[in-house]
């Protein structure tokens, strides 16, 4: 077929075309998957019995205001790289940030902590489950995301994989944490970065499998 | 950055088309396909077959994927993205690499030159197009080879008017998915 031919197909099937139509396509998989990832928190782990009065404990909202960070920042990363030709420059930095943050945070409450009561900081109580159920809460937003994804245009697919795993843990920890006991930084600067780097790390692999188009 | 000419001009066809005008889009795609040719035969000057096969597939990519433009980014900048994806892809396909002459530059001078005279095309679109569903293949072959109207082509094929066009749209995309299994 002649390229003349095909360009008169592709003008004839040319209605309107929505203005930013990646972040509504990202905000509508979100739309859905955030409150069933909530919902299942709800109904299989519950809220911490004491949420009101942790309320008033700094590390409560320092806690939340991790998962939420990254998955903000996640959510810029995804969108640009969702988008041919649109550089993702400093948004890494929102992503890296939050992880450094808590990681300075950890660091200095293990500094100041006596020597026996350090392994605890780390560890926990719940430790054995942390990491798998923050990953588990983040699999309805990496399905989102990845659907979104696959009627976008990624043309760095392990990259954009790799981002919409890093938004939907930041997301995954952000709603385990209306569950979760643990209040320690050094605890949240193992079990829930290494929650959140799950889903990065199996969104770089499925990336190029499944973002290719 | 100057902003080029051709960015200029491109930009207001496709912004234009992306509105609706079906006029301007239809410029919008003779003058990328021209620019395409030009960018993409520079590149793959080892198998000038492969050029006009490409140029189609990026059109019909970019068309498939105009809603993840937006117009306050440099049109150079996605249409080179999509060219040079496309031809990444083209080049694992064949594994050919030493063939190339400089493909992965990271120049965005897609719209530097133009090249108006297509030779034909090996890929038999038409011969993919027959390979389609009939919700998506008859909505097409009479929309737009046989120049019927929606409303036509419903009475014609039995579909709804809305069917007929979600199967032009669709149908477009699944072709442009065949293009990827025919590799």
């Amino acid at each position: 077929m002649r390229t003349d031919q095909l360009v008169d197909w592709l003008a004839a099937d040319a209605p309107r075309v929505p203005r930013r139509a990646v972040s509504r396509r990202l905000v509508l998989a979100l739309a859905v998957a955030l409150p069933v990832s909530f919902a299942w928190m709800l109904v299989a782990y519950g809220v911490r019995r004491d949420l009101i009065e942790a309320m008033f404990w700094p590390m409560f909202w320092v806690r939340l205001l991790f998962g939420a960070c990254i998955a903000l920042a996640g959510f810029v990363v995804v969108q640009r790289l969702a988008r041919p030709g649109v550089r993702v420059r400093g948004a890494w930095l929102g992503l890296a940030a939050p992880v450094l943050l808590i990681w300075a945070l950890a660091l200095l409450v293990l500094f100041v902590a006596p020597p026996g009561e350090r392994t605890a900081l780390v560890m926990g109580r719940t430790w054995r489950s942390c990491t798998i159920d923050i990953a588990v809460m983040s699999l309805p937003m990496f399905v989102g995301l990845l659907w979104a994804l696959r009627g976008l245009a990624p043309t760095r697919p392990a990259w954009a994989g790799a981002a919409a795993g890093a938004m939907a843990g930041g997301a995954g920890a952000w709603i385990y944490a209306f569950h979760c006991p643990e209040l320690a930084a050094p605890y949240i600067a193992v079990w829930y970065v290494a929650g959140i780097a799950l889903p990065v790390v199996a969104g770089a692999l499925v990336g190029p499998r499944l973002l290719r188009w | 950055m100057a902003k080029s000419e051709a960015e200029l001009r491109l930009h207001d066809l496709f912004v234009r088309g992306l509105d609706g005008d079906a006029a301007a889009y239809r410029m919008f795609l003779q003058q990328l396909a021209s620019h395409l040719r030009a960018f993409l035969g520079r590149r793959l000057f080892g198998w000038p077959d492969e050029v006009e096969d490409l140029v189609q597939e990026c059109l019909l990519a970019m068309h498939n994927q105009r809603h993840t433009y937006q117009p306050d980014q440099p049109l150079t900048a996605w249409v080179h993205a999509i060219a040079r994806y496309k031809m990444i892809d083209l080049l694992r396909a064949r594994a050919g690499r030493e063939a190339l002459h400089d493909p992965l530059d990271d120049d965005l001078a897609v719209f530097a030159e133009s090249a108006t005279e297509a030779s034909d095309a090996r890929r038999d679109l038409a011969g993919l197009l027959a390979t389609l569903p009939d919700r998506h293949r008859l909505p097409i072959v009479h929309t737009r080879l046989e120049g019927l109207s929606v409303a036509e082509t419903a009475r014609l094929t039995g579909m709804s008017e809305s069917a007929v066009k979600v199967g032009v749209h669709r149908g477009l995309k699944a072709l442009a998915l065949k293009i990827k299994g025919a590799r």
